[in-house]
């Protein structure tokens, strides 16, 4: 009986190809975009999660401001000096590398070419800590500790000043300051959330203080903590000693943040975690259209079926019958939508994944989800008109025209 | 197809059906005293609007009169709700129509298996005895032709199949030879007169054609409301 009346309904379907095809678009789009913005989005917070954890699972950032969002941007709260980052090599056993950093964003000059990227007075160790290496040039770690009018450049600047040629031992200015190019870092990639690692020139932290900055100030300080020592007992160990470097009275907040790359890569998921569910509902809301599209077309399908429905009611249809066949109907139409919205969703997903190169995650609990949700508008949107072919006085439909 | 469950009969007792109140009633049936002996070939004629329409729809179990009972093998059918009448409608009777009411786009062995489905008989079981209705109608050969490929006879044709695919007490035929042409009237009431006598089918057939109601046992005319006559006639050779 239900199979006769699934394959009779599938009849109904194919008899109006068209106009069942127009009604299930609105199906068809919602689901396809819920499965599209959710597997994107899916695959955007994955390759964040990769790039930020390739900057180093054990790297501690330590910025001189209270619990701030978002890393590595300017200045504000009290800077630390250099005797804080000397007390930390000295106190803390677990740390490996410490490296003292005051950062602005510079235009760099070379002939006629400039380009605006961020400059960074450091020391040797910000290489280690950060993962970087030297493709080009030599005594870089030495000169990182003197202050030397001399510099390091990232990739992109490199790119962007020089294209094909070499840069080690032609000189280049930044601001009013003009120093010579003794390395070339070798390139990290893209990072997460559009950010270049490669975007930067480097010198020693000394020589940026005072050619540059004009002060003593440290304005961010990279620690990492030793090989086999937990990241999450350095990084207290830190906060109890800047706590008494900075005079922080017991029981008032920190007046600096120190994070771990644990921490902003949960901060940065549930980020792009929250977009994406927003814009899930949106397209679920495109669902709901498209069940309201298909409760029209049953409506319409009922009125031009009366006389349909009269015969059948008149040749042993109970109210039922009618109901299960017109209900079977709706949720035909919404699961066709839902099943074409599955595959065009993925074939979408597949593509935009593969252009953004982001991996691409198939969760089969949201296809389920997505088909289950289809359905059950054609349930939800198909009851009313069943219902209204279900209750037809039998003698009217059968003389109805 | 068995005859032995023809057993009782179809009886109206005072039946009345009102439409409307005050002013505006008009009585479709007026005080109706009707029984169909099982076996029997009735026309029931009338003018439009005489309440021959609404006397069959009665019957049919798809109207239900103001007041008067119709028993039904005994029951009675006024005390039925919508749902019960339905099953009884699905147990015991078969309609054919005067526009036929062929489900289009559909085959003709499929518009005859419907009722089967509504049965829930099985699929082998049901295009055996479709199958066999049809040839019983003389129609087999176009079972898998759709209402559209076939004239207005063969469209009836399959319609009668459609009502004798569940072996019904009755066949309730509304007009059925009024939208075909004199000889497939006559193809028609043909085939409706020998399922009668060789099968023993009881048919109860409204009708306003004085020609069609000479191939039958008995007439009853209706005016009004009323019952004005009701003779049995001789049988036609």
């Amino acid at each position: 009986m239900l199979l006769s009346t699934i394959l009779m309904a599938l009849r109904e379907v194919r008899r109006n190809t068209m106009r069942s095809l127009l009604t299930i678009l609105g199906v068809v789009i919602g689901v396809a975009a819920v499965i599209a913005l959710v597997t994107v989005g899916d695959g955007a917070t994955a390759k964040v999660r990769a790039n930020i954890a390739s900057l180093g699972n054990n790297l501690l950032m330590v910025s001189p401001e209270a619990d701030r969002r978002i890393v590595n941007t300017g200045v504000a709260g009290k800077p630390f000096k250099e005797a804080d980052v000397a007390a930390i090599t000295r106190e803390i056993a677990g740390v490996e590398f410490v490296s003292p950093t005051s950062s602005r964003g510079m235009q760099a000059i070379v002939g006629s070419r400039n380009w605006r990227t961020t400059v960074t007075g450091t020391t040797a160790d910000y290489l280690a800590a950060r993962g970087f290496q030297v493709a080009q040039g030599s005594g870089v770690e030495a000169a990182l500790g003197t202050q030397r009018s001399v510099c390091v450049l990232g990739a992109t600047p490199v790119k962007n000043l020089f294209g094909a040629e070499n840069p080690v031992g032609q000189s280049l200015r930044v601001g009013r300051m003009s120093c010579e190019i003794i390395g070339v870092l070798k390139p990290k990639g893209a990072g997460g959330m559009g950010t270049d690692n490669d975007d930067l020139i480097l010198m020693p932290l000394r020589t940026f203080q005072q050619r540059v900055a004009g002060n003593h100030d440290v304005t961010m300080i990279f620690a990492t903590a030793r090989e086999g020592r937990s990241t999450a007992g350095v990084k207290s160990q830190l906060e109890q000693l800047l706590r008494e470097r900075r005079h922080v009275r017991a029981g008032e907040a920190n007046d600096f943040t120190v994070r771990d790359m644990q921490e902003i890569i949960e901060t940065v998921s549930s980020t792009t975690g929250l977009l994406t569910s927003l814009l899930a509902a949106v397209a679920a809301v495109s669902l709901l259209v498209g069940g309201i599209g298909i409760m029209n077309i049953m409506l319409v399908s009922v009125t031009e079926r009366t006389r349909e429905i009269g015969t059948r009611m008149a040749i042993g249809a109970l109210g039922s019958d009618v109901l299960l066949q017109f209900l079977i109907e709706a949720v035909t139409l919404s699961s066709l939508g839902g099943v074409i919205g599955v595959v065009v969703g993925l074939l979408s997903a597949v593509g935009i994944t593969s252009l953004l190169s982001f991996p691409f995650l198939l969760s089969w609990k949201m296809v389920l989800l997505a088909f289950a949700f289809s359905a059950g508008v054609g349930v939800l949107f198909g009851y009313l008109p069943a219902r209204k072919a279900a209750r037809f006085n039998p003698i009217e439909a059968l003389r109805h025209e | 197809m068995s005859t032995t469950r023809q057993a009782a009969a179809f009886e109206l007792r005072e039946l009345s059906k009102v439409y409307g109140q005050g002013d505006s009633e008009v009585r479709a049936l007026d005080g109706v005293n009707l029984r169909i002996e099982p076996g029997e070939f009735v026309a029931i004629m009338g003018a439009s609007g005489s309440g021959k329409s609404t006397c069959m729809n009665v019957i049919g179990c798809l109207d239900v009169p103001t007041s008067g009972r119709y028993l039904f093998h005994g029951v009675d059918v006024t005390q039925l709700d919508q749902d019960q009448r339905a099953r009884l409608r699905r147990a015991y009777l078969g309609f054919i129509f005067q526009g036929f009411n062929l489900l289009a786009r559909t085959t003709a062995l499929d518009n005859v298996e419907l009722p089967l489905v509504y049965r829930g008989v099985k699929a082998a079981e049901r295009r055996e005895r479709a199958m066999g209705a049809l040839e019983l109608v003389g129609i087999a050969d176009r079972a898998h032709h759709s209402p559209a490929e076939l004239s207005g006879g063969q469209q009836q044709r399959v319609a009668i199949a459609r009502a004798l695919v569940c072996n019904p007490a009755l066949l309730l035929a509304d007009e059925p030879t009024g939208n075909l042409d004199s000889a497939r009237t006559a193809d028609i009431l043909r085939l409706l007169v020998d399922l009668n006598r060789e099968r023993g089918l009881t048919i109860a057939m409204v009708t306003h054609e004085p020609e069609v109601a000479s191939y039958v046992k008995r007439v009853v005319t209706f005016r009004d409301g009323r019952i004005v006559d009701d003779h049995p006639q001789p049988e036609k050779a």
